[in-house]
């Protein structure tokens, strides 16, 4: 079994020092390791922004594809090869701003693919501008009278959509967002984990500290049930969203790869591409 | 007795009239006639006019008929929109429900039978439809028995009460119209040769293409005309272990095709130009991934919602040049429901040997105008997938990554798909080097656009030129593409009486452009005439960048929505004399 060095490639990241990506880069190849996959059996698909690069950055399969479609793409990815485990990742810009209708979407299809958003609620690679999830008033290059947009609730929206897996970490708890990317690929459907990951460059306001300050472990929230959407949306709700661990899983609801009439037990990529010419002249003779 | 009968139904949409055309045209194919049918439609569900012509040969035809023999009218507006069509030994056959008026300058005859009121009395004003094709049977002097099995189907599974009144109300047009006719017969068609054809559009050819290509996914978004891809494969895909995803958008549809590609299941999308424009920014990402991808585009009047449900060719330009930068593409032109099957089959192949985006285009004409198809030959369509990797792979050592863009003399790599041991790489958009890692080295980024661009210059590919070359030295050569192939070999029949040598190419290929070989074709012709359905002549304006020879290249060029008659294309090309 593959252990998570194993998940680790040759290759140095192009981060900057202290960015809260490298945490979830180390929690991806880890929690690979304990779900007990090998690394070809893994494909990591992401987007474009910093944290799209995560990609290249696991020995693994991986798809680095264009701005916002990190999502379509794994989707399907993961329909030719249900065997196969497909990570999506992108950043906040990438999954909740040009990605946003793919995110929602693929939450109400329910496919089994773990999407990880790297969220600092900033532009980074495009040097600070913006981000939907940059609070009102938010100062940037982009905004620099403060934003007066309002700042998009990733997780009371996918509760909205149907979500079937919605967990929310800080980039700095390893263990926990470990914990939280193992019970997202094993969550039979899509599983949405979006990770507080402060960008130490643009940043000046969501930093590590003010994450320490402001988050609340749903762990810390006595008989906080997971299985139980009002109140997730409620606690949601009463925590500004600031808050982290697993928030809502349905374990009930069977995956979209479940519900695909005559969908072929086997990867779709190891299909016989002939037809036997019986079958051919029945498609043909429907047309006479 | 004649060999050749132009038919056209007309009324509101929603009336019935596509069913009317359904039926009446099944029906003749099974006698063994070629039919050619091109349906006038508007972007609405209830309302606006709309008219189904179609044409009926003992002979192949492929092309709409310059005029027309009889109109079958459901409102007083058919009448005034397309008794101009009707020649003088013409038939309007009316409802006499809205009282129809013959216009004053037609020496075509009018019958007026009471559709709507026989049909009411028989049970449903629906049935007038059945009523109508009772009436041209009479017309025809066509026995309407052979109209029984097709009713049988369609109706069948509502009982057979429905389908006998279905026979009734066909019956009682017939009669009610020889009555009038008064045993004068207008009309009567040679017999067909009984052989059984196919009747299909070329979207169903383009589906069945594909699943007798090896198609087994497909991510698509509705758009006019190209939806009956994806409805007819979501039907057949379930079989053979496969589906059919209807996406948020048009991007999700190439993204997601992309992805399955790469995940080693031939995939395909297909959509009309407003979805191509949003498609564009993937197709360039397949490019420099080398990730094979199948794209329809079925190419309708543009630009921006254009003429949605109207012929047009302007896409041409967009598919070959589409995507900001440069990458390797294949563009292909079906020009004939047959070709749209065989081609929609070999996308799959060249999608897999040189490993990048393939364009496969129609146009409304060709997806949606239903036609007699001589048989499909399955035993002709093959599987090739170019250096995927079959067998086992080496090892390699220091978690090195497999040089999955190799630079190869014919600039195809091996490639593997995800899943496969020793396989490992990188995909990205960015420029990338041989195990697929970003590379922005001067070098690196020379070698593997060369590589990529090199790929598809020694395409090997069937017929990129339908020739019919019979003149070594022509007055005029005459081109075009797609669904204009039999409108043009029927004006080059009579551009012949007329006494001038006249050779045809059409082109299959459309990028890489087969430049040689039209290049030939030119040099051996006085006058170039290029038909294309688009305002800027795109076709003529490639082949002149391609081949030279400005001054011979002449554009004849329509972009009302409507497809070419053979007569005004016939006149177009006599005017250059």
């Amino acid at each position: 079994m593959a252990t998570f060095k194993e998940f680790r490639n040759n290759v140095k990241p192009n981060w900057c020092p202290g960015c809260g990506d490298f945490s979830v880069q180390a929690a991806i190849q880890r929690a690979a390791a304990n779900v007990g996959l090998e690394p070809e059996g893994l494909a990591v698909i992401s987007g474009i922004g910093c944290s799209g690069r995560i990609s290249g950055y696991i020995n693994s399969y991986g798809f680095h594809g264009i701005h916002g479609r990190a999502l379509p793409i794994a989707q399907g990815v993961k329909m030719a090869n249900r065997d196969l485990t497909v990570i999506a990742s992108g950043g906040d810009g990438d999954g909740f701003a040009i990605g946003m209708g793919h995110t929602v979407h693929a939450i109400r299809r329910n496919i089994n693919v773990t999407y990880i958003v790297m969220d600092n609620q900033i532009y980074g690679l495009t040097k600070g501008q913006t981000s939907p999830r940059s609070a009102a008033g938010f100062k940037t290059k982009s905004t620099p009278a403060g934003s007066i947009e309002q700042a998009i609730s990733p997780m009371e929206l996918a509760l909205t959509a149907g979500a079937t897996f919605v967990a929310q970490s800080f980039s700095t708890d390893l263990k926990d967002l470990t914990a939280l990317i193992e019970a997202g690929i094993k969550h039979e459907g899509f599983s949405l984990i979006n990770v507080f990951s402060p960008c130490v460059t643009y940043n000046k306001v969501n930093t590590y500290d003010w994450f320490k300050e402001n988050l609340t472990k749903l762990s810390d929230i006595e008989g906080y049930d997971p299985s139980n959407r009002e109140a997730a949306m409620q606690t949601l709700m009463q925590h500004s969203g600031l808050v982290t661990g697993l928030i809502y899983q349905d374990t009930e609801r069977k995956s979209y790869q479940q519900l695909v009439n005559g969908y072929s037990e086997t990867p779709l990529s190891q299909a016989d591409l002939s037809l036997d010419q019986e079958y051919f002249d029945k498609l043909v003779t429907e047309f006479m | 007795m004649i060999n050749q009968l132009s038919w056209k139904v007309g009324g509101q949409q929603g009336e019935g009239i596509e069913s009317t055309g359904e039926i009446f045209s099944i029906a003749l194919n099974r006698l063994g006639y070629y039919l050619y049918g091109y349906r006038h439609f508007s972007s609405r569900i209830k309302g606006g006019h709309t008219n189904n012509k179609i044409r009926v040969s003992t002979t192949q035809v492929r092309s709409i008929s310059d005029d027309l023999d009889i109109l079958v009218a459901f409102d007083q507006e058919t009448i005034d929109v397309n008794y101009k069509e009707l020649h003088e030994n013409g038939v309007i056959i009316a409802d006499a429900k809205f009282s129809p008026k013959k216009p004053e300058d037609t020496q075509a005859a009018m019958y007026a039978v009471p559709f709507t009121d026989m049909a009411t009395e028989l049970g449903t004003s629906l049935m007038k439809n059945m009523v109508a094709i009772g009436a041209t049977s009479a017309i025809l002097d066509l026995d309407i028995q052979v109209f029984a099995e097709v009713v049988q189907e369609i109706f069948g599974r509502k009982g057979q009460q429905v389908v006998d009144k279905n026979m009734e109300a066909i019956k009682a047009g017939y009669e009610y119209t020889k009555e009038q006719l008064g045993g004068a017969q207008t009309m009567q068609l040679e017999k067909a040769d009984g052989q059984k054809r196919l009747f299909m559009i070329g979207n169903d050819a383009i589906a069945l293409g594909a699943l007798a290509g090896g198609c087994r996914f497909m991510a698509a978004y509705p758009i006019t005309p190209a939806s009956e891809i994806m409805e007819y494969l979501i039907k057949k895909l379930p079989a053979l272990g496969g589906t059919v995803i209807q996406t948020e958008d048009e991007i999700a549809a190439v993204t997601m095709a992309i992805g399955a590609n790469y995940g080693g299941v031939r995939t395909i999308t297909a959509s009309a130009g407003p979805g191509l424009s949003l498609k564009m920014e993937a197709i360039g990402l397949a490019g420099i991934t080398e990730t094979p991808v199948v794209i329809v585009d079925t190419q309708r009047g543009g630009p921006s919602t254009g003429l949605p449900t109207k012929q047009e060719q302007s896409d041409l330009m967009a598919m070959i040049y589409g995507t900001h930068g440069e990458i390797p593409k294949i563009v292909m032109a079906p020009s004939t429901v047959q070709e749209a099957f065989y081609d929609a089959a070999e996308a799959f192949n060249l999608a897999e040997e040189y490993q990048c985006p393939v364009i496969l285009l129609t146009d409304l004409q060709l997806s949606l105008g239903k036609q007699t198809v001589e048989p499909l030959n399955y035993e002709k369509v093959e599987i090739r997938r170019g250096k995927l990797a079959t067998e086992e792979l080496p090892e390699i050592e220091n978690k090195g990554y497999f040089k999955r863009y190799e630079v190869t003399e014919d600039g195809v790599s091996p490639r593997v798909i995800p899943g496969m041991k020793n396989g490992i790489h990188h995909v990205t958009g960015v420029e990338h080097d041989e195990t697929g890692k970003p590379s922005e080295s001067a070098a690196n980024r020379i070698a593997q656009m060369d590589k990529r661009l090199r790929k598809v210059s020694n395409l090997k590919f069937d017929t990129p030129i339908h020739k019919y070359a019979p003149h070594e030295e022509a007055d005029l050569l005459i081109v075009g593409f797609n669904s204009t192939r039999g409108t043009i070999e029927e004006a080059m029949g009579r551009l012949e009486k007329d006494g001038l040598k006249v050779n045809h190419a059409h082109v299959r290929l459309v990028h890489p452009f087969p430049a040689e070989e039209m290049m030939q074709l030119v040099q051996s012709a006085k006058k170039v005439a290029v038909i294309e359905n688009n305002a800027t002549g795109q076709l003529a304006n490639i082949i002149k960048m391609n081949v030279g020879s400005h001054e011979k290249i002449h554009k004849i060029l329509k972009y009302d929505g409507n497809p070419f008659l053979p007569q005004e294309v016939h006149t177009k090309c006599k005017e250059l004399f």
